[in-house]
Protein backbone atom coordinates (compact mmCIF):
# COMPACT_ATOMS: atom_id res chain seq x y z
CA UNK A 1 0.00 0.00 0.00
CA UNK A 2 1.24 3.39 -1.04
CA UNK A 3 1.46 5.00 2.08
CA UNK A 4 2.31 8.26 1.06
CA UNK A 5 0.77 11.03 -0.97
CA UNK A 6 2.76 13.67 -3.13
CA UNK A 7 1.86 17.35 -1.72
CA UNK A 8 1.86 20.56 -4.18
CA UNK A 9 1.68 23.62 -2.12
CA UNK A 10 1.22 26.47 -4.72
CA UNK A 11 0.67 30.16 -4.45
CA UNK A 12 -0.65 32.25 -6.73
CA UNK A 13 3.11 33.44 -7.94
CA UNK A 14 4.78 30.30 -6.95
CA UNK A 15 5.28 27.10 -6.36
CA UNK A 16 6.13 26.81 -2.15
CA UNK A 17 6.44 23.39 -1.24
CA UNK A 18 6.23 19.72 -3.35
CA UNK A 19 7.09 16.72 -2.17
CA UNK A 20 6.05 13.21 -0.07
CA UNK A 21 4.05 13.71 3.46
CA UNK A 22 2.12 11.13 4.75
CA UNK A 23 -0.32 13.28 6.55
CA UNK A 24 -1.45 16.62 5.38
CA UNK A 25 -4.17 18.86 7.80
CA UNK A 26 -5.37 22.06 6.60
CA UNK A 27 -8.39 23.85 7.98
CA UNK A 28 -11.63 24.30 5.31
CA UNK A 29 -14.66 26.15 5.60
CA UNK A 30 -16.53 23.12 7.33
CA UNK A 31 -13.40 22.44 9.97
CA UNK A 32 -10.51 20.86 10.11
CA UNK A 33 -9.57 18.08 7.76
CA UNK A 34 -6.83 15.54 7.66
CA UNK A 35 -5.87 13.57 4.85
CA UNK A 36 -4.20 10.61 4.59
CA UNK A 37 -3.06 8.24 1.76
CA UNK A 38 -5.71 6.20 0.23
CA UNK A 39 -8.89 9.35 0.35
CA UNK A 40 -11.61 9.74 -1.21
CA UNK A 41 -11.25 12.46 -3.84
CA UNK A 42 -11.61 15.73 -2.05
CA UNK A 43 -12.09 19.37 -3.09
CA UNK A 44 -12.59 21.56 -0.64
CA UNK A 45 -12.34 25.29 -0.17
CA UNK A 46 -9.51 26.50 2.39
CA UNK A 47 -10.14 29.43 4.99
CA UNK A 48 -6.93 31.05 6.17
CA UNK A 49 -5.24 29.14 8.38
CA UNK A 50 -1.99 27.20 9.08
CA UNK A 51 -1.57 23.73 6.90
CA UNK A 52 0.35 20.99 8.68
CA UNK A 53 1.84 18.74 6.26
CA UNK A 54 3.67 15.23 8.36
CA UNK A 55 6.21 14.20 5.38
CA UNK A 56 7.37 11.10 4.70
CA UNK A 57 10.61 11.12 6.50
CA UNK A 58 9.62 11.98 9.67
CA UNK A 59 9.64 15.95 9.32
CA UNK A 60 6.98 18.52 9.86
CA UNK A 61 6.13 21.35 7.60
CA UNK A 62 3.61 24.20 8.52
CA UNK A 63 2.95 26.93 6.16
CA UNK A 64 0.56 30.07 6.47
CA UNK A 65 -2.92 29.78 4.12
CA UNK A 66 -4.70 32.82 3.19
CA UNK A 67 -7.46 31.23 1.24
CA UNK A 68 -7.49 28.82 -1.65
CA UNK A 69 -8.63 25.01 -2.01
CA UNK A 70 -7.41 22.06 -1.31
CA UNK A 71 -7.79 18.96 -4.07
CA UNK A 72 -7.32 15.47 -3.66
CA UNK A 73 -7.24 12.43 -5.87
CA UNK A 74 -5.13 9.28 -7.08
CA UNK A 75 -2.75 10.47 -3.54
CA UNK A 76 -1.77 13.68 -5.23
CA UNK A 77 -2.93 16.22 -3.27
CA UNK A 78 -2.54 20.05 -4.52
CA UNK A 79 -3.00 23.24 -1.64
CA UNK A 80 -3.90 25.87 -3.80
CA UNK A 81 -3.38 29.11 -2.06
CA UNK A 82 -3.40 32.98 -3.31
CA UNK A 83 -0.61 33.33 -0.74
CA UNK A 84 1.33 30.52 1.10
CA UNK A 85 4.31 31.28 3.47
CA UNK A 86 5.66 28.70 5.18
CA UNK A 87 6.79 28.96 8.88
CA UNK A 88 10.24 29.63 8.32
CA UNK A 89 9.89 32.15 6.08
CA UNK A 90 7.22 34.08 8.32
CA UNK A 91 8.97 37.19 9.91
CA UNK A 92 7.26 37.20 13.01
CA UNK A 93 8.08 40.89 14.38
CA UNK A 94 6.66 41.79 10.95
CA UNK A 95 3.10 40.00 11.15
CA UNK A 96 3.47 40.90 15.19
CA UNK A 97 3.31 44.53 13.84
CA UNK A 98 0.82 43.47 10.96
CA UNK A 99 -1.34 42.04 13.84
CA UNK A 100 -1.36 45.44 16.13
CA UNK A 101 -2.27 47.74 13.21
CA UNK A 102 -4.82 45.28 11.90
CA UNK A 103 -6.13 45.32 15.39
CA UNK A 104 -6.16 49.23 15.50
CA UNK A 105 -7.96 49.50 12.63
CA UNK A 106 -10.73 47.12 13.24
CA UNK A 107 -9.39 45.42 10.32
CA UNK A 108 -10.94 41.74 10.83
CA UNK A 109 -9.65 40.22 7.57
CA UNK A 110 -5.58 41.62 8.49
CA UNK A 111 -5.88 40.68 11.59
CA UNK A 112 -6.47 36.84 11.07
CA UNK A 113 -3.70 36.49 8.37
CA UNK A 114 -1.43 38.17 10.66
CA UNK A 115 -2.97 35.78 13.56
CA UNK A 116 -2.19 32.72 11.33
CA UNK A 117 0.99 33.63 10.48
CA UNK A 118 2.01 34.02 13.79
CA UNK A 119 0.17 31.14 14.60
CA UNK A 120 1.90 28.68 12.34
CA UNK A 121 5.07 30.40 13.24
CA UNK A 122 5.01 29.43 16.67
CA UNK A 123 4.61 25.95 15.53
CA UNK A 124 8.18 23.63 16.05
CA UNK A 125 8.74 23.11 12.59
CA UNK B 1 35.64 73.34 -41.64
CA UNK B 2 33.50 73.40 -44.58
CA UNK B 3 30.05 74.45 -43.56
CA UNK B 4 28.72 71.05 -45.05
CA UNK B 5 31.00 69.09 -43.11
CA UNK B 6 29.70 71.09 -40.07
CA UNK B 7 26.12 69.82 -40.74
CA UNK B 8 27.41 66.65 -41.15
CA UNK B 9 29.16 66.11 -37.95
CA UNK B 10 26.42 67.69 -36.22
CA UNK B 11 23.79 64.76 -37.59
CA UNK B 12 26.29 62.43 -36.53
CA UNK B 13 26.88 63.15 -33.24
CA UNK B 14 22.47 63.76 -32.73
CA UNK B 15 22.04 59.91 -34.44
CA UNK B 16 24.62 58.28 -32.37
CA UNK B 17 23.20 59.76 -28.73
CA UNK B 18 19.78 58.34 -30.39
CA UNK B 19 21.48 55.16 -31.08
CA UNK B 20 22.90 55.06 -27.25
CA UNK B 21 19.66 55.23 -25.92
CA UNK B 22 17.66 52.92 -28.30
CA UNK B 23 20.83 50.21 -27.37
CA UNK B 24 20.45 50.81 -23.69
CA UNK B 25 16.43 50.29 -24.22
CA UNK B 26 17.41 47.32 -25.81
CA UNK B 27 18.95 45.91 -23.19
CA UNK B 28 16.79 46.92 -20.77
CA UNK B 29 13.88 44.82 -22.52
CA UNK B 30 15.84 42.33 -23.40
CA UNK B 31 16.87 41.59 -19.24
CA UNK B 32 13.20 42.35 -18.39
CA UNK B 33 12.40 39.64 -20.77
CA UNK B 34 13.80 36.54 -19.00
CA UNK B 35 12.50 38.12 -15.92
CA UNK B 36 8.70 38.46 -17.39
CA UNK B 37 9.38 34.86 -18.70
CA UNK B 38 10.03 33.29 -15.32
CA UNK B 39 7.60 34.92 -13.55
CA UNK B 40 5.28 33.31 -16.60
CA UNK B 41 6.66 29.93 -15.72
CA UNK B 42 6.51 30.79 -11.98
CA UNK B 43 2.62 31.19 -12.46
CA UNK B 44 2.01 27.72 -14.61
CA UNK B 45 1.83 25.50 -11.47
CA UNK B 46 -0.91 27.50 -9.63
CA UNK B 47 -2.88 28.26 -13.06
CA UNK B 48 -3.00 24.28 -14.50
CA UNK B 49 -3.63 22.99 -10.52
CA UNK B 50 -6.43 25.28 -10.61
CA UNK B 51 -7.78 24.25 -14.44
CA UNK B 52 -8.00 21.20 -12.92
CA UNK B 53 -10.03 22.16 -9.95
CA UNK B 54 -12.16 23.39 -11.95
CA UNK B 55 -12.40 21.03 -14.85
CA UNK B 56 -13.36 18.50 -12.49
CA UNK B 57 -16.25 20.50 -10.71
CA UNK B 58 -17.36 21.72 -14.41
CA UNK B 59 -17.88 17.55 -15.23
CA UNK B 60 -18.23 16.37 -11.64
CA UNK B 61 -21.41 18.26 -10.73
CA UNK B 62 -24.78 19.16 -12.01
CA UNK B 63 -25.01 22.41 -10.60
CA UNK B 64 -25.68 25.45 -12.34
CA UNK B 65 -24.10 28.27 -11.90
CA UNK B 66 -24.40 31.54 -13.19
CA UNK B 67 -20.25 31.89 -14.13
CA UNK B 68 -20.85 28.48 -15.88
CA UNK B 69 -24.15 28.37 -17.46
CA UNK B 70 -24.43 29.70 -21.21
CA UNK B 71 -27.04 32.43 -21.54
CA UNK B 72 -29.58 31.30 -24.08
CA UNK B 73 -30.04 35.25 -25.21
CA UNK B 74 -26.24 36.67 -24.69
CA UNK B 75 -26.72 40.69 -24.49
CA UNK B 76 -23.78 41.91 -23.20
CA UNK B 77 -20.75 40.67 -23.46
CA UNK B 78 -17.43 42.46 -21.89
CA UNK B 79 -13.92 42.86 -23.30
CA UNK B 80 -11.14 43.32 -21.11
CA UNK B 81 -8.53 44.96 -23.70
CA UNK B 82 -4.26 44.46 -22.30
CA UNK B 83 -1.80 46.95 -24.13
CA UNK B 84 1.35 48.70 -22.45
CA UNK B 85 1.61 51.89 -20.43
CA UNK B 86 4.70 52.96 -22.72
CA UNK B 87 5.00 53.45 -26.51
CA UNK B 88 8.24 52.14 -28.62
CA UNK B 89 7.36 48.69 -28.68
CA UNK B 90 6.79 48.72 -32.24
CA UNK B 91 3.16 47.68 -33.37
CA UNK B 92 2.82 46.25 -29.89
CA UNK B 93 -0.35 47.87 -28.44
CA UNK B 94 -1.85 48.67 -32.23
CA UNK B 95 -2.12 45.55 -32.62
CA UNK B 96 -3.76 44.49 -29.48
CA UNK B 97 -6.15 47.52 -30.28
CA UNK B 98 -7.00 45.93 -33.55
CA UNK B 99 -7.16 42.29 -32.32
CA UNK B 100 -10.18 43.89 -29.66
CA UNK B 101 -11.92 46.30 -32.83
CA UNK B 102 -11.97 42.68 -34.66
CA UNK B 103 -13.59 41.04 -31.82
CA UNK B 104 -16.02 43.90 -30.86
CA UNK B 105 -17.28 43.96 -34.58
CA UNK B 106 -17.71 40.29 -34.27
CA UNK B 107 -19.75 40.30 -31.18
CA UNK B 108 -22.05 43.24 -32.18
CA UNK B 109 -22.66 41.01 -35.26
CA UNK B 110 -23.55 38.50 -33.24
CA UNK B 111 -26.27 40.86 -31.56
CA UNK B 112 -24.17 41.64 -28.39
CA UNK B 113 -23.50 44.88 -26.75
CA UNK B 114 -19.85 45.23 -26.08
CA UNK B 115 -18.25 46.88 -22.58
CA UNK B 116 -15.07 47.62 -22.90
CA UNK B 117 -12.29 46.73 -19.39
CA UNK B 118 -8.87 48.09 -20.84
CA UNK B 119 -5.23 47.33 -18.98
CA UNK B 120 -2.49 50.13 -20.01
CA UNK B 121 -2.54 53.54 -20.91
CA UNK B 122 -1.89 53.06 -24.84
CA UNK B 123 -5.32 51.56 -25.10
CA UNK B 124 -7.01 54.19 -22.49
CA UNK B 125 -5.38 57.17 -24.61
CA UNK B 126 -7.41 55.22 -28.20
CA UNK B 127 -10.26 54.89 -26.41
CA UNK B 128 -10.11 58.49 -24.88
CA UNK B 129 -9.46 59.72 -28.09
CA UNK B 130 -11.93 58.57 -30.04
CA UNK B 131 -14.15 59.14 -27.00
CA UNK B 132 -15.55 55.90 -26.97
CA UNK B 133 -16.83 54.36 -23.50
CA UNK B 134 -14.69 52.48 -21.17
CA UNK B 135 -16.37 50.65 -18.30
CA UNK B 136 -12.93 50.42 -16.15
CA UNK B 137 -9.18 51.11 -16.77
CA UNK B 138 -6.24 50.31 -14.75
CA UNK B 139 -2.43 51.70 -15.88
CA UNK B 140 0.60 51.61 -14.43
CA UNK B 141 1.51 47.69 -13.42
CA UNK B 142 1.98 46.24 -17.20
CA UNK B 143 5.63 46.35 -17.08
CA UNK B 144 5.80 43.32 -14.08
CA UNK B 145 2.30 42.84 -12.46
CA UNK B 146 1.75 41.30 -9.60
CA UNK B 147 -1.24 39.00 -8.52
CA UNK B 148 -2.72 41.77 -6.57
CA UNK B 149 -2.83 43.79 -9.81
CA UNK B 150 -4.78 40.68 -11.33
CA UNK B 151 -7.02 40.84 -8.74
CA UNK B 152 -7.66 44.69 -9.12
CA UNK B 153 -8.84 44.09 -12.73
CA UNK B 154 -10.48 40.91 -12.39
CA UNK B 155 -12.92 41.86 -9.06
CA UNK B 156 -15.01 44.22 -11.44
CA UNK B 157 -14.87 42.08 -14.26
CA UNK B 158 -16.15 39.21 -11.90
CA UNK B 159 -18.66 41.28 -10.37
CA UNK B 160 -19.99 42.66 -13.62
CA UNK B 161 -20.43 38.99 -14.58
CA UNK B 162 -22.55 38.24 -11.37
CA UNK B 163 -25.19 40.90 -11.89
CA UNK B 164 -28.03 40.58 -13.70
CA UNK B 165 -28.04 41.29 -17.48
CA UNK B 166 -31.31 43.43 -17.11
CA UNK B 167 -29.14 45.61 -14.36
CA UNK B 168 -26.11 46.10 -16.68
CA UNK B 169 -24.51 42.80 -16.06
CA UNK B 170 -22.48 40.94 -18.90
CA UNK B 171 -23.23 37.74 -19.91
CA UNK B 172 -19.67 37.05 -21.47
CA UNK B 173 -16.43 37.72 -20.64
CA UNK B 174 -14.06 38.05 -23.23
CA UNK B 175 -9.80 39.05 -22.97
CA UNK B 176 -7.57 40.41 -25.57
CA UNK B 177 -4.26 40.01 -24.79
CA UNK B 178 -1.00 39.50 -26.55
CA UNK B 179 0.41 35.80 -26.50
CA UNK B 180 4.14 34.95 -26.02
CA UNK B 181 4.95 32.50 -28.29
CA UNK B 182 8.62 32.55 -28.58
CA UNK B 183 11.11 35.28 -28.31
CA UNK B 184 10.34 36.88 -32.18
CA UNK B 185 6.76 35.63 -32.10
CA UNK B 186 3.83 37.32 -30.07
CA UNK B 187 0.61 37.10 -31.01
CA UNK B 188 -2.70 39.03 -30.08
CA UNK B 189 -5.32 36.44 -29.25
CA UNK B 190 -8.81 36.74 -27.77
CA UNK B 191 -10.16 34.25 -25.20
CA UNK B 192 -13.59 33.92 -24.09
CA UNK B 193 -12.73 33.47 -20.34
CA UNK B 194 -16.71 33.20 -19.08
CA UNK B 195 -18.63 31.27 -19.93
CA UNK B 196 -16.74 28.48 -19.30
CA UNK B 197 -16.72 26.23 -22.26
CA UNK B 198 -14.49 23.36 -22.24
CA UNK B 199 -13.45 23.39 -25.02
CA UNK B 200 -11.96 26.73 -25.39
CA UNK B 201 -9.19 26.10 -21.99
CA UNK B 202 -6.59 23.97 -21.79
CA UNK B 203 -8.81 21.45 -19.50
CA UNK B 204 -10.13 19.79 -22.45
CA UNK B 205 -5.91 18.60 -23.57
CA UNK B 206 -5.73 17.82 -19.56
CA UNK B 207 -9.18 15.92 -19.15
CA UNK B 208 -8.55 13.68 -22.15
CA UNK B 209 -4.78 13.11 -20.88
CA UNK B 210 -6.25 12.21 -17.31
CA UNK B 211 -9.16 9.89 -19.38
CA UNK B 212 -11.41 9.40 -16.07
CA UNK B 213 -11.90 12.21 -13.20
CA UNK B 214 -12.12 10.64 -9.96
CA UNK B 215 -15.55 11.53 -8.90
CA UNK B 216 -14.88 13.95 -6.12
CA UNK B 217 -16.53 14.44 -2.52
CA UNK B 218 -16.69 18.41 -2.26
CA UNK B 219 -16.41 20.48 1.04
CA UNK B 220 -18.50 21.91 1.84
CA UNK B 221 -20.86 21.72 -1.34
CA UNK B 222 -20.43 21.90 -4.60
CA UNK B 223 -22.39 25.03 -4.98
CA UNK B 224 -19.60 26.90 -2.32
CA UNK B 225 -17.31 25.46 -4.25
CA UNK B 226 -18.01 26.89 -7.83
CA UNK B 227 -18.96 30.06 -5.70
CA UNK B 228 -14.91 30.27 -4.44
CA UNK B 229 -13.04 28.45 -7.55
CA UNK B 230 -14.47 30.64 -9.90
CA UNK B 231 -13.51 34.18 -8.88
CA UNK B 232 -9.94 32.51 -8.15
CA UNK B 233 -10.10 30.59 -12.09
CA UNK B 234 -10.83 34.52 -13.75
CA UNK B 235 -8.26 36.05 -11.19
CA UNK B 236 -6.09 33.58 -12.25
CA UNK B 237 -6.16 33.85 -16.20
CA UNK B 238 -6.21 37.29 -16.06
CA UNK B 239 -2.83 37.48 -14.01
CA UNK B 240 -1.30 34.72 -16.67
CA UNK B 241 -2.79 37.19 -19.77
CA UNK B 242 -1.05 40.19 -17.86
CA UNK B 243 2.04 38.12 -17.26
CA UNK B 244 2.16 37.28 -21.16
CA UNK B 245 1.26 40.23 -22.13
CA UNK B 246 3.98 41.92 -20.13
CA UNK B 247 6.57 39.45 -21.72
CA UNK B 248 5.22 40.23 -25.13
CA UNK B 249 6.07 44.02 -24.03
CA UNK B 250 9.12 43.73 -23.84
CA UNK B 251 9.90 41.09 -26.29
CA UNK B 252 8.49 43.47 -29.02
CA UNK B 253 10.29 46.79 -27.36
CA UNK B 254 13.29 44.68 -28.06
CA UNK B 255 12.55 44.11 -31.48
CA UNK B 256 11.62 47.74 -32.25
CA UNK B 257 14.83 49.15 -30.64
CA UNK B 258 17.42 46.65 -32.35
CA UNK B 259 15.48 47.57 -35.78
CA UNK B 260 16.01 51.20 -34.45
CA UNK B 261 19.71 50.94 -33.40
CA UNK B 262 20.14 49.12 -36.56
CA UNK B 263 18.49 52.03 -38.44
CA UNK B 264 21.19 53.95 -36.65
CA UNK B 265 24.11 52.13 -37.33
CA UNK B 266 23.16 52.64 -41.41
CA UNK B 267 22.65 56.39 -40.74
CA UNK B 268 25.96 56.62 -39.21
CA UNK B 269 27.52 55.01 -41.85
CA UNK B 270 26.01 56.71 -44.68
CA UNK B 271 26.33 60.12 -42.96
CA UNK B 272 30.15 59.40 -42.59
CA UNK B 273 30.55 58.39 -46.23
CA UNK B 274 29.03 62.01 -47.39
CA UNK B 275 30.90 63.88 -44.76
CA UNK B 276 34.19 62.08 -45.69
CA UNK B 277 33.04 63.14 -49.42
CA UNK B 278 32.21 66.78 -48.15
CA UNK B 279 35.80 67.01 -46.49
CA UNK B 280 37.64 65.40 -49.13
CA UNK B 281 35.88 68.34 -51.41
CA UNK B 282 36.95 70.65 -48.92
CA UNK B 283 40.46 69.86 -49.67
CA UNK B 284 39.83 69.67 -53.44
CA UNK B 285 38.95 72.93 -53.39
CA UNK B 286 41.63 74.27 -51.10
CA UNK B 287 44.26 72.90 -53.30
CA UNK B 288 42.73 73.56 -56.70
CA UNK B 289 42.10 77.17 -55.12
CA UNK B 290 46.17 77.40 -53.80
CA UNK B 291 47.52 75.82 -57.36
CA UNK B 292 45.01 78.50 -59.20
CA UNK B 293 46.25 81.10 -56.56
CA UNK B 294 49.74 80.19 -57.93
CA UNK B 295 49.63 79.86 -61.22
CA UNK B 296 47.77 83.24 -61.41
CA UNK B 297 50.38 84.77 -59.38
CA UNK B 298 53.30 83.04 -61.09
CA UNK B 299 51.46 84.06 -64.55
CA UNK B 300 51.53 88.00 -63.18
CA UNK B 301 55.43 87.87 -61.85
CA UNK B 302 56.37 86.12 -65.67
CA UNK B 303 54.51 89.09 -67.24
CA UNK B 304 56.29 91.47 -65.36
CA UNK B 305 60.05 89.84 -65.86
CA UNK B 306 59.05 90.33 -69.52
Amino acid sequence: MAAELHVELVAADRSVWSGEATLVIARTTSGDIGVMPGHQPLLGVLESGPVTIRTADGGTVVAAVHGGFISFADDKLSLLAEMAELADEIDVTRAERALERAKAEADAAAERRADVRLRAAAVPG
Amino acid sequence: MGAQLRVYKRRIKSVSATKKITKAMEMIAASRIVKAQRQVAASTPYASELTRAVTAVATGSNTKHPLTTEVEQPVRAAVLLVTSDRGLAGGYSSNAIKAADKLTERLRGEGKEVVHYVVGRKGVGYYSFRERPVAASWTGFTDSPTYADAKKVADPLIEAVLTDTAEGGVDELHIVFTEFVSMMTQTPVDKRLLPLTLDTTEAEDEAAKDQILPLFEFEPSDEAVLDALMPRYVESRVYNALLQAAASEHAARRRAMKSATDNAEELIKSLTRLANAARQADITQEISEIVGGASALADATAGSDR
